[in-house]
């Protein structure tokens, strides 16, 4: 319950800084940032949090079926513009995916071939 | 007054269902108890003609724990980020490179084919985990329902056809697929991919939390910029 109590904690805190400042980010995200804030300077203790954080993402699904039966609303929406929305998904999904997986994979590689060519190096010295 | 209007009967029937979908799943590995849970009761209230405003005198508390499971985010990032902090250059490289991808991409796209403004941003937080997403187009102009399900469907299909992809196209890094598939397929594609390796489920966890909050905070100067 301790658990739970620190992460509403967080959200209220969020909520009131978004509330108050205007800032334009999500209130969850404000309270998600103090509280990884927070566990890195150990404020908070993991052991206190980590039960109820991971049942919480655990069956994080089932607290978005309402929400998703909520756009019941838009389906003679999404029967007419199915088309556009079909296409920027599906490419909007696919060159991301693509272009970080080739980022990462060159850089770690040009980074490994980096550390044996100087690791070869100390060898021969 | 009929009794679905009760906040019993949205709470209740929902967990039902889920919980049915659940253990479903852990016989066979294709059910999607997300999907298919919101899909029976979306049959149940056209059938039954309840109004969906009675389903969410229930449904609007489940949807309420999506503020602390966001929060909870915290704890994979903090777990995971010794680990990540040995190649964190190209990780968060990764990460940041594909968040202003999938945004640019989903909207450019969507304007370029002649689409309106908040269809561009019901789009374009699509690849940040979705209680973030949906904030995100609520604060620019986009239908957070919409953006809720296109989510999940993002998150569904690069989980699908994510890893056979990158490994198709020559991705064969476990770190380079996990953070591709945690910063194009959140919470769904981490689930995937855990399944093959620990360390790519925590890269891309990691990934996801971090996409999050890009996505966020990219969102404002696009919107600034007139988008």
């Amino acid at each position: 319950m301790i658990g739970f109590a620190i992460l509403a904690f967080f959200q209220l805190v969020g909520w009131l800084i978004q509330r108050l400042t205007g800032l334009p980010l999500p209130a969850n995200v404000i309270g998600l940032l103090l509280f990884i804030a927070a566990l890195f300077l150990k404020w908070v203790p993991l052991h206190k949090v980590e039960e109820t954080a991971s049942f919480l993402l655990k069956y994080m699904s089932l607290f978005f079926v309402p929400v998703i039966v909520g756009s019941l609303a838009f389906f003679p929406y999404l029967r007419e513009h199915w088309f556009v929305i079909t296409g920027s998904g599906v490419i909007s999904l696919l060159l991301p995916l693509l272009v970080t997986g080739w980022l990462v994979q060159s850089r770690i590689q040009a980074r490994n071939n980096r550390q044996q060519k100087e690791n070869a190096h100390v060898h021969r010295s | 007054m009929s009794i679905a209007a009760d906040p019993l009967f949205g709470i209740a029937v929902t967990v039902i269902v889920y919980a049915l979908f659940l253990w479903l799943q852990s016989r066979m590995s294709w059910v999607q108890p997300l999907l298919m849970t919101s899909a029976v009761i979306m049959l149940m209230l056209v059938i039954l003609r309840i109004p969906v405003e009675d389903y969410q005198k229930g449904g609007s508390w489940l949807s309420f724990l999506l503020g602390p499971a966001t929060i909870a985010l915290g704890v994979p990032i903090y777990k995971n980020a010794e680990q990540i902090r040995r190649s964190w250059r190209p990780i968060l490289g990764g990460i940041t490179v594909g968040a202003c991808c999938g945004l640019l991409s989903a909207g450019l796209i969507v304007l370029w084919m002649g689409g309106t403004r908040d269809m561009a941003w019901t789009l374009m937080p699509k690849s940040a985990t979705t209680p973030i997403s949906m904030e995100v187009s609520r604060l620019y102009g986009g239908y957070p329902e919409l953006t809720a399900v296109l989510t999940v469907l993002t998150g569904l299909a690069g989980s699908i056809i994510g890893p056979p992809l990158l490994r198709l196209c020559g991705v064969t890094d476990e770190t380079a697929i996990g953070v591709a598939i945690g910063t194009t397929s959140h919470g769904i594609g981490t689930a995937r991919v855990l399944k093959d390796s620990e360390w790519m489920g925590a890269v891309s966890g990691f990934s996801m939390g971090l996409t999050g909050i890009w996505v966020s905070m990219l969102a404002l100067p696009l919107h600034l910029l007139g988008l």
